[in-house]
């Protein structure tokens, strides 16, 4: 599943890791790369008195940190930064950052690595080529310094972007000595610090790029301008799968500011107008006619039911396998057995997804937000048809991302649209309902669970049979194995450093029927560790009260051979004061689980009144080895309890003749700030890996909170959005 | 034309007097600090002040605003000195995307004029913007010591 970066003179190929990963994307060069420079303006401009690639420094000391990771809200790029800058013994408050565009990074043969910001990855898998940049940096510097003074760069030692010579007392600072020191060459395999010495990176420092967004300066995509650009609103077929038919363009061509009704690909048909609002104006008043195609019937009914079969359907697609989980079943002393099921989820992410495209005959040029440049730049070569060396794709801030920004059909579109309008600058605008009912979704899927207990409430065995959705089959099927989704099993391996089964149960199997329905999936904040966290963790604990046993105890049981996934789980059980009762009518869950190489847990506390749930405290824990930066991981965990919680409560997308019924929050809500429980944070750093830390503790919201509210109400909730089963949030 | 004050300074702008003011912020004024997140005044990212009213502006059409004194998010600061919640935005290092922040400000100062010294229940009360990122302790944190700054 590792991605292996292929070169050769013609053809380069882009390829990610797998979960939340992307594309493998063959980007056919112009043989002109080879022999000349990529046109100015299809770059950014970076700060000379290049240090390596990673740093530059600027002769008034300003430390330029280059950071290719998209930053969407998260923080890798302030983290990264502190990595850097760590190593480099940077002067903190001179630190700025800078972006290579992707173009600039094929120029370079790719030394800049993966784009991608996903799959929790930025940090976990740049972390030590990063280090080493800013540590051989710092080697430059003091080497350019011992040599105008004539010493031995052993006698030498940086700090706070100053250099002193120790015996004489000589001081100069980066910005004197960047220039001599971009001339030296780039040392390799630097040795690196102990992270017990980091004096920036662990420590808990503000983000880089606050100040721009509370003064409404802050350029996201939707902001972003130029003379003589034009507008588009863009409708799909409402069914996927469907295409256009006809349109009747001569009907809103004259509505004030409409310049142009074109069609996108088969299915899809924009306006294009002075303004966005004109545009979108006049697409509503636009008849288009549609052939829905073969999926006018489906339902989530329909679906359900598909799904349902593959509950009991012969499969060979296994995730985990111990002993014989049937024989320890069919002679448990006790079975327990239940149905889950899990909806379709939206992104939704803030600022709906769009770009701003430019086509000439030999140029095309995009302006976007995107989680992974080089995915953009890749949909932006092939939609333009010009050869690498004459595109260039362009960063701006992402209004959220949550997976849904992986994907790059939003630029497509606007190249496929500004190429109708050769020389026109066009910004590509999806409408709120046209971004919720034509995205890509969290995948369906539903879960059956059978346990075996022996006498004395020991778990002897446990099938779990998924049946649903496999995102890879759709979004990356190089990345099937044998025609298996490898990632459906998120969270439930057997081993490996993404996310392990971390129970102690002698006969196991997990396997997966796959039904993919012509919804089209994605990658989504978690992505299946969601719903595999919320049956399996839901289950353990139906199992351990159909034992008569605490759901701690009965998880300690089984998890001595899982001392990092037991360290968490612990952690949470001491906050949250699990040995001594909870408030008077307030009643707790607790559920632990790993995934994108760490480990989470959480404790819930919830009170139930009627409909409606309280939901007073959650304890969450996280080892994500290393914590680059505690305030911001912080933020992250409170962060994916509001974005889990939503999902869990007032999330979910339905299905209706085959196409999505939620078209804005009214009916695909977010939690708000009377919602949102009083979330705290344990950062429990073991310091011996490395893992992810914008998505894990998602994986903990839903069941930490749904086995609370099993403790309080003795209902098991076993199918999702709880607004369908009216539950509320207080 | 319309006649649009916004930040203390008059604008004429030709547009179907039905555009949302925040369009006509947006695209025909330039201003693109307040935000497009739903349309239908759900989700707060295009709050602005009207005559000192946080206002969904995305469904709020500009003929109504043709009197009123507009403040946008852009026009908080005064003399280039930030507005205290923006201050303690800063401080709190609430903002995580930021997409959402321009409408929280606006929201914040409007509940700070009313209630100077909010209470918890005063903000979950008035502060129903979406924040998809999570930043609500932050925002929570902050409110409380911009009524104290
Ligand atoms: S855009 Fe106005 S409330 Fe959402
Ligand atoms: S900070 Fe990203 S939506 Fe609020």
């Amino acid at each position: 599943m590792n991605f292996v970066p292929k070169m050769n003179r013609r053809a380069f190929v882009i390829g990610t890791a797998a979960a939340g990963g992307g594309l493998a994307l063959g980007i056919p060069f112009g043989g002109a790369l080879a022999q000349s420079a990529v046109a100015g303006d299809l770059h950014e401009q970076l700060t000379s008195n290049e240090l390596g690639i990673w740093v530059a420094i600027k002769p008034d000391d300003t430390v330029c940190i280059r950071v290719v990771r998209a930053e969407m809200g998260q923080g890798s790029q302030t983290g990264l930064a502190q990595l850097i800058a760590e190593e480099l013994e940077a002067d903190w408050s001179k630190v700025t950052t800078e972006y290579p565009t992707p173009a600039d990074n094929v120029k370079r043969k790719r030394a800049w690595g993966n784009y991608n910001s996903s799959g929790s990855r930025a940090i976990r898998e740049s972390h030590q080529y990063v280090r080493e940049g800013g540590a051989a940096a710092r080697m430059m510097l003091i080497l350019a310094a011992a040599n105008e003074w004539k010493v031995p760069a052993s006698e030498c030692t940086a700090s706070n972007s100053t250099i002193t010579h120790t015996a004489s007392g000589k001081t100069t600072t980066y910005g004197k000595v960047a220039e001599a020191a971009a001339k030296l060459p780039v040392p390799e395999k630097p040795a690196l610090k102990n992270p017990k010495d980091w004096k920036i990176a662990g420590k808990p420092l503000k983000r880089l790029d606050t100040a721009d967004k509370v003064v409404g300066k802050m350029m996201y995509s939707i902001d972003y301008t130029m003379p003589g650009m034009l507008s588009a609103a863009i409708k799909d077929c409402p069914v996927f799968g469907g295409k256009v038919t006809s349109f009747d363009a001569a009907k809103v061509s004259g509505m004030k500011g409409v310049k142009k009704v074109v069609q996108v690909d088969d299915k899809s048909v924009a306006v294009v107008a002075d303004t966005w609002w004109q545009a979108k104006t006049a697409l509503k008043a636009l008849p288009i006619v549609w052939d829905k195609g073969s999926n006018e019937k489906v339902s989530s009914a329909s679906i359900a039911k598909w799904l349902e079969e593959g509950l009991t359907a012969e499969t060979k697609f296994v995730g985990n396998k111990a002993g014989d989980a049937a024989a320890a079943i069919s002679g448990a002393a006790k079975k327990v057995e239940a149905i889950y099921s899990y909806p379709y989820q939206n992104h939704a992410c803030l600022e709906p997804m769009n770009a701003t495209a430019l086509y000439t005959a030999d140029k095309c040029e995009v302006w976007t937000s995107s989680q992974n440049g080089e995915a953009a730049y890749a949909a932006a070569i092939a939609a333009s048809g010009l050869p690498a060396d004459k595109v260039g794709v362009h960063r701006l801030m992402l209004g959220t991302g949550f997976g849904r920004r992986t994907r790059s059909d939003y630029v497509t579109e606007a190249v496929l649209i500004a190429k109708q309008m050769p020389g026109t600058p066009i910004k590509l605008l999806k409408s709120r309902e046209e971004d919720m009912t034509n995205g890509v979704y969290h995948p369906v899927t539903q879960c059956k669970l059978t346990g075996a207990l022996d006498k004395d409430g020991n778990v002897t065995g446990l099938h779990m049979r998924i049946s649903g959705q496999s995102i890879l089959a759709y979004a990356r099927p190089e990345a099937m194995q044998a025609g298996a989704d490898p990632i459906t099993f998120q969270g439930l391996n057997p081993g490996g450093a993404e996310g392990v089964f971390g129970y102690d149960i002698p006969n196991l199997l997990i396997d997966h029927s796959m039904r993919n329905p012509h919804i089209p999936p994605w990658f989504w904040r978690g992505v299946n560790n969601n719903q595999n966290a919320i049956y399996l963790e839901s289950f353990i604990d139906e199992m351990a009260h159909a034992a008569g046993q605490d759901p701690l105890v009965f998880r300690r049981k089984m998890m001595a051979k899982f001392p990092k996934h037991l360290g968490v789980l612990n952690a949470v059980a001491e906050r949250v004061g699990w040995d001594k009762p909870a408030p008077q009518g307030v009643f707790r869950g607790i559920c632990q689980h790993m995934g994108y190489g760490s480990y989470v847990a959480a404790a819930a506390e919830v009170s139930v009144s009627g409909n409606k749930v309280k939901m007073h405290r959650i304890v969450a824990a996280t080892n994500p080895g290393h914590a680059v930066n505690p305030a911001q991981i912080e933020r992250q965990i409170a962060g994916s309890f509001v974005y889990g919680l939503s999902a869990l409560f007032h999330g979910g997308i339905t299905i209706k003749d085959g196409a999505v019924v939620e078209t804005n929050f009214d009916t695909f809500g977010s939690i708000r700030m009377s919602e949102m429980p009083k979330v705290e944070s344990i950062i429990m750093p073991s310091n011996d890996f490395w893992g992810g830390v914008g998505e894990p503790t998602i994986f903990v919201a839903a069941p930490a909170v749904l086995n609370a509210i099993f403790a309080a109400t003795g209902k098991r909730y076993r199918t999702f959005p709880l607004k369908d089963q009216n539950l509320q949030i207080a | 034309m319309v006649r649009l004050n916004i930040n203390g300074k008059d604008h004429h702008i030709d547009v179907d007097p039905n555009t949302p003011l925040l369009w006509a912020i947006r695209e025909n004024i330039g201003l693109t600090g307040t935000k497009y997140g739903c349309g239908i005044a759900q989700c707060g990212a295009c709050t602005v002040h009207v005559d000192g009213v946080a206002t969904r502006s995305c469904s709020y059409p500009v003929s109504a605003a043709a009197n009123a004194k507009i403040v946008t998010i852009e026009g908080l600061a005064q003399n280039g000195i930030l507005h205290k919640v923006q201050k303690a935005w800063i401080e709190h290092d609430v903002p995580q995307c930021g997409y959402c922040q321009s409408g929280q400000i606006m929201a914040a100062v409007e509940l700070l004029k009313n209630k100077p010294k909010p209470t918890d229940a005063d903000i979950d009360r008035e502060m129903t913007n979406i924040c998809r990122c999570g930043t609500f302790q932050q925002i929570r944190a902050a409110i409380h010591a911009a009524a104290n700054a």
